[in-house]
Formats: C-alpha cells, structure tokens, sequence
C-alpha cells in the first residue's frame, strides 16, 4: 500500500483524470491489489494453525456432535431385517411374519461370524434392558435353525416372542436417532410416545441440576471470598500489592493435581484439619467431620482452586476506579457503608460479571477435582460423562451428555463475549 | 476501609479496618495454606498424611527423605516422568511456532472473517476439557491416534496454542509497525526482518506464551487419561492414580517437587512481563 501511495507525488494528476502509480496501472487497481497480497498474506500466516486446530480440535467435538445421533450399527448389522420390518405395524399387536424372521436369521447367521450380534445387542440394551441377553444367547443357536423360523427363535429365547422386542429394533432401525438425547433428558420413547423414565432411573435432569447448583455454589463463595482480596490488592501501596499479586498467582500457576491432592490430605477424617479441630477441643474425637468425599469436599477444593480466576478480572477492575468518587460520596455526608454500597461497589460490576461467568464456566466441566474429592453426592456431569466413554461403554450417550454441556458453556461464553470481548483475556 | 487509617477515624471505623485485614488475612491463609502445607508432610517418615507427634516435637527421627527416595526408584513414576519430559516440550514446541506466526498473521490490519478465526482458535480454552477429551477419544480411535505419542502430543499442542496466541497477540498490540517498513526500505526481505526485528522485539510474549503452553501440557490430566494409553502416562496421571486407589505419601514429595517448578516458571514469567515492560517503557521504575 505504501508504495502506492509515494508514487502518487511523481505520477501528478494525468490528462483523462486517472490517478496512476508509477508503473502506469490506475492507482485503484493498485490499491486493491496491494489489499489482496496483504490479506493473503495475514490467511498464509494462520492458515497452519488454523488446519492444525481444525484437524485436531474442531473435527473431534463434530465427531462428538454426529455420534450424538448416529445409529448406523442396526442397519448395518441386520440390514435384511431392517427392510423387512418397514411393512410391519408395530401396533398391530401381532408379531411380525415368517419373512422377518426369516431376514432375521440370515443378519444374525452373518453377524454372528463378524461377532457383531453382541455389540448390537448392546446397542439395543440401551433402549430396552434384557435385549442384550437375547441376542448373546441366539448368536450360536439361530445358524442351525430350519424353518418355520418363527418358532424356533421363539424356543432359543422367549423374547422373540415379545411384540415389545421388535417394536424396540424397528424403533431403532433409522440411521440417526434422537434416543441418546432423550435418554439424556430422562425421556423415553415408548409404545405411547415420548414418556419420561420412571422415577428411580431418573439422573441426568438431577444430575445437570446439582452441576449448575454446585457451581452457582463455588461461584458465590468465589466472590464472598475474592471481593475483599481484590479491594484490599486495589487500596494498598503498589509493591505490596505486588507481593499480594504473587500469593494469588502462585495457586492459579500450582498444578491442579498438587492442589487437589492438598485437599485430600487436609480434609481426610484422620488429616490435619479433623487433628487441629479435636486438638482444640471443638471437635470430638469420635465425631470427626466428614469434609471429604462429598459435596462439602467439592465446594471446599473447587472455590480454593477457581478463586484466582475471580481475583484476576475483579482486580483489574477495581484498578481502574478513581477513588475521588467516594471521596465526594463521604464529604456530601455518606457513611462508608453507604458510600461503598452506592457509590463504589456499581463501579464494580463489570468485574464481578466477568469473573462470576469465568468461574461459572469453569465450574461445570470440571472432571478431576469432583472425581476425586466429591464422593458419589459431590460428582458432576462431567464424571458421568467420562464414566459412559470408560466404564459403561455407551458412548452415544456420552456425546449426546457432552453436546448438551457444550451447547450450554457456548451460550454462557457468547454472553461472556457481548460483556467482557474474548480479546480482553488476561493471563496472570 | 483498606487505605491508610485518618487519624480522625472513630472507633467503629477502626475496628472495621482491622477486622477487614484479619478477614483478608484469613482468606489469604486459604489460598496458600493448602499449598505449604504438602511441604512439611512431603518429609513424614511415617505412612501418614497428618503431622505425626514426632513431627510437632520437630524430631529429626520425624522427617526422612524416604518419599522422595520412592519417587526417584520407583519405575511407575519414573516412566511417568520421563514421559511428561517427552510430551510437554514437543507439544510446547508445535503449539509456539503455530500459534506465534498465527498471532502475526492476525495482528495485520486486513484479515478476512477475523472473528470466526479468532473464535476457531481460542476454541481449545473454551471447551471444557471433559468435552474435549470426549472428542479427540472417539476421533482419535478412528484414526489409530488413540493411545499413542504422538496423539497426545497433538492434542496437548491443541490446547496449548489459545495461550500463545494471547501472549503473543498482547505484545503485538504495542508493536511499531514502521520499524518493519524501516528494515524493508533498507532492503531486508521479509525474512530477515522478521528474525533481526519482530521477533526479538514480540520475544517475552513468544516465550511467556511457550511457558503457558509448556505448563498446560505439563498439568494436563483430563485428555491424557482418555487419549493417552498406560505407556503414555505422564506425573499427574500418575498421581490421579495414585489418589484414586492407593493414596501414597510419594505422591506429597511429588507434589512438592512440581510445585517447585510452578514456582520456578512464575518468577521466569513476573521477570519476563518486568523486562518486557521496562524495554517498551510502560512502566519507568
């Protein structure tokens, strides 16, 4: 661009009105494509990160997203099956025919070599408990059987004979499926629609509810806590608020692993908290508090380890506030309760919103702390989560979990943006 | 409250001042008391994780070295420590030179689309690592990346590179754009004005985004369990282990140990910020 525009002084203003650069092309021209080079060479510099963060980032949470409904397992596994259940009415009340059966037999015969007719019934078991335990037992059974197929898979197993079963596989025939949503939602798709679960298998909604509780919790304490901290920081002389700065730090900058260990070992009924309490005779020494392995021991770690993230924005803020307001406050006549009430603790609010949001958003991903000091009352979603990829192994489930948690934290980040701007991240 | 106490101030306002300190105070032994405490008991010669009366008598029978013995013999945590040495600076190095030249690409003037990119490449800081985790396991597995170096080495140089385009991105804000046209106007191509010019003046946010980057592999957890397979495990692996099934005091002497180091990159990181703002002249002192 610059070149063009120190060209212009030599080239004048030329007959047909046209501003030239030195080259003779129309200084517009030359402009734009001045333009072009300059933002194609801005693209060129982030392009490797942006294909690196794409490939080992952006394209992971989509496939998280897509297996959130996909259900490609059935029709894969007994696609003649699946076919032949389209002309079936699932509310006919009778079983389907010999045709079904027969597909049946041929899919299973086949699945059973691949060894994929378990994996199937597990699919199938998240719909309707004991379909797992049909298709294990008819896996080696079905190949030998002569027809009529209908009674013979009705021998191998009862189930068979259930309407209920084939209405749960047609219900599952589809590509994609909507039950991992509902199954994370406490819902149900049953004979008579969309139902929810009966009570003592409901968890998610709860589950969910305790995770935006708790961390409403933890944020609160964070604030009840960081507030007097970051005021005392702004209202000292600058070195000692420097020395002050780096006691806050050294937490944030300490190993999230090193802290929660702390924690374990401070809280347990035989650690050094229980030991000072009954040393000082305010405890019992067979009444030792429980302050671990539950909610109490969640919130106690948790507010310790975000209290830096609340600090940080909180501080920043009140650096900025002029101290003459309150000063005019008290010399027209406010008490220092209401000079700081009306006057001081308004000013405060942007910091307050962005590190009540942080912290918010921080609190309910997080896995390790309530893994380890939460007990099974103190757990989060997210230990749900990672429970389904492990241990339970279903992980559509866990990705429909995962995609409403992330959906969630989008919306808490996009209001974090409008307040704060995603470019006004501090660090340390 | 907190600013110097008048001497005119009345006794209700003297006790709040005061009372205002203790309360600070106390919230300060909060934050940091945790911490310092793991020192003392990290040198328990007993199985405890409590000052044993020995201890309190200051004893010197009390104090052994003997977790740290454990930690430097045993090969559960040797592996993991080797481990964490071979992760964290090749995942630092891949997150710093990506993240550097995309923190320069985006501080130019006319970048097309700039906030989707920018929202694109904070994206790792932003999700919760549970998610993230979830994500990079099932696309990982797909690839054959799951449980392997290298796999855990992308995805921690994923969630490094939000970090050094912050710092760097931060120091580019001050950057005088026409020391660059005056290197190019005495004939240095680009090159050469990016290494002799830019870069030793964006330096301190290049190295302190590289420590961040460095840190967060290094105190990654959640990922690495799920990426990662039994031969990738790295210290806090080791120690989420440890405190899930066989709490052991080795894993105090290893807490120690890395708090060291935090501390160690916090003062790299405090003189880092002292030089860089003293050499732009933000700050006279």
């Amino acid at each position: 661009m610059s070149s063009a525009t120190d060209s212009m002084a030599p080239t004048g203003r030329p007959a047909d009105g046209i501003m030239r650069a030195a080259d003779g092309t129309p200084l517009k021209v030359s402009i734009a494509r001045a333009l072009r080079r300059e933002k194609l060479r801005a693209l060129l510099l982030i392009l490797p990160l942006l294909v690196f963060i794409i490939l080992s980032f952006v394209l992971p949470i989509a496939d998280m997203l897509f297996r959130s409904v996909e259900n490609q397992i059935v029709s894969e596994t007994i696609p003649r099956t699946v076919v032949a259940l389209r002309d079936w009415d699932s509310r006919s009340g009778e079983l389907p025919d010999e045709a079904v059966f027969a597909a049946m037999q041929a899919d299973l015969t086949e699945a059973f070599e691949a060894k994929a007719h378990t994996r199937l019934g597990l699919r199938l078991n998240y719909e309707k408990s004991g379909m797992s335990s049909i298709f294990r037992k008819s896996g080696r059974p079905v190949a030998d059987l002569q027809p009529p197929y209908k009674d013979g898979f009705i021998k191998i197993d009862d189930g068979w004979g259930d309407i209920e079963t084939w209405v749960v596989i047609k219900r599952a025939s589809p590509a994609y499926t909507a039950g991992y949503f509902l199954a994370a939602a406490d819902l149900e798709q049953t004979s008579q629609g969309i139902q929810r679960v009966p009570e003592n298998e409901r968890l998610y909604i709860m589950l969910f509810g305790r995770t935006m509780w708790m961390s409403l919790l933890i944020t609160f304490c964070c604030l009840l806590l960081g507030y007097p901290l970051a005021y005392l920081m702004s209202h000292v002389r600058r070195s000692t608020a420097n020395l002050l700065m780096i006691l806050v730090l050294l937490p944030f900058w300490t190993s999230l692993l090193v802290r929660t260990s702390a924690w374990k070992v401070l809280l347990q009924q035989q650690g050094v908290i229980n030991d000072t309490l009954v040393w000082a005779g305010l405890v019992a020494n067979d009444g030792r508090l429980e302050l671990i392995n539950n909610q109490t021991g969640t919130v106690i770690a948790m507010t310790h380890i975000l209290l830096p993230f609340m600090i940080l924005p909180l501080f920043s803020v009140m650096q900025t506030i002029s101290p003459t307001y309150v000063r005019a406050a008290k010399s027209l006549g406010a008490s220092d309760w209401t000079a700081f009430w009306r006057v001081y603790f308004p000013q405060t609010i942007p910091g307050i919103g962005a590190g009540a949001i942080l912290a918010f958003i921080l609190a309910i991903g997080y896995y390790i702390t309530p893994e380890l000091v939460g007990g099974t009352q103190g757990v989060f979603i997210s230990n749900r989560i990672a429970y389904h990829i492990s241990s339970s192994l279903n992980w559509g489930l866990a990705a429909a979990l995962g995609t409403m948690l992330l959906v969630l934290v989008i919306i808490l980040f996009w209001v974090y943006d409008r307040m704060v701007g995603i470019d006004n991240v501090k660090l340390g | 409250m907190a600013s110097p106490l008048p001497p005119y101030a009345s006794p209700q306002q003297r006790f709040w001042y005061y009372a205002f300190r203790v309360i600070c105070g106390l919230i300060f032994f909060y934050l940091i008391f945790p911490i310092l405490v793991i020192i003392p008991l990290s040198f328990n010669a007993d199985n405890f994780f409590t000052f044993t009366p020995k201890m309190l008598a200051f004893d010197p029978d009390g104090y052994s070295l003997k977790h740290y013995q454990d930690f430097l013999t045993s090969p559960d945590w040797q592996q993991a420590l080797r481990n964490s040495f071979t992760i964290a600076p090749v995942a630092t190095i891949v997150a710093t030179v990506l993240g550097t030249l995309a923190a320069i690409g985006l501080s130019q003037s006319h970048v097309p689309a700039k906030s989707l990119i920018m929202a694109i490449l904070i994206s790792p800081m932003i999700v919760p690592l549970i998610i993230s985790a979830a994500g990079m396991y099932f696309f990982y597995s797909r690839l054959g990346l799951q449980g392997t170096y290298w796999g855990v080495v992308l995805a921690h140089a994923a969630l490094g590179t939000p970090f050094v385009i912050i710092t760097v991105t931060a120091t580019l804000v001050g950057f005088d754009r026409s020391l660059t046209r005056a290197s190019a106007s005495l004939g240095a191509d680009p090159i050469t004005t990016f290494f002799k010019v830019q870069m030793p003046l964006i330096m301190p946010g290049v190295v302190s985004g590289a420590l961040f980057a460095f840190i967060t592999s290094f105190d990654e957890v959640v990922v690495v369990l799920f990426v990662g397979s039994a031969s990738q495990k790295t210290l806090p692996w080791q120690m989420f282990i440890g405190l899930r099934e066989q709490i052991s005091p080795t894993i105090l002497a290893v807490a120690t140990v890395m708090t060291a180091l935090s501390v160690v990159l916090l003062i790299t990181l405090e003189g880092i910020r002292r030089r860089s703002e003293r050499l732009r002249g933000l700050s006279p002192s």
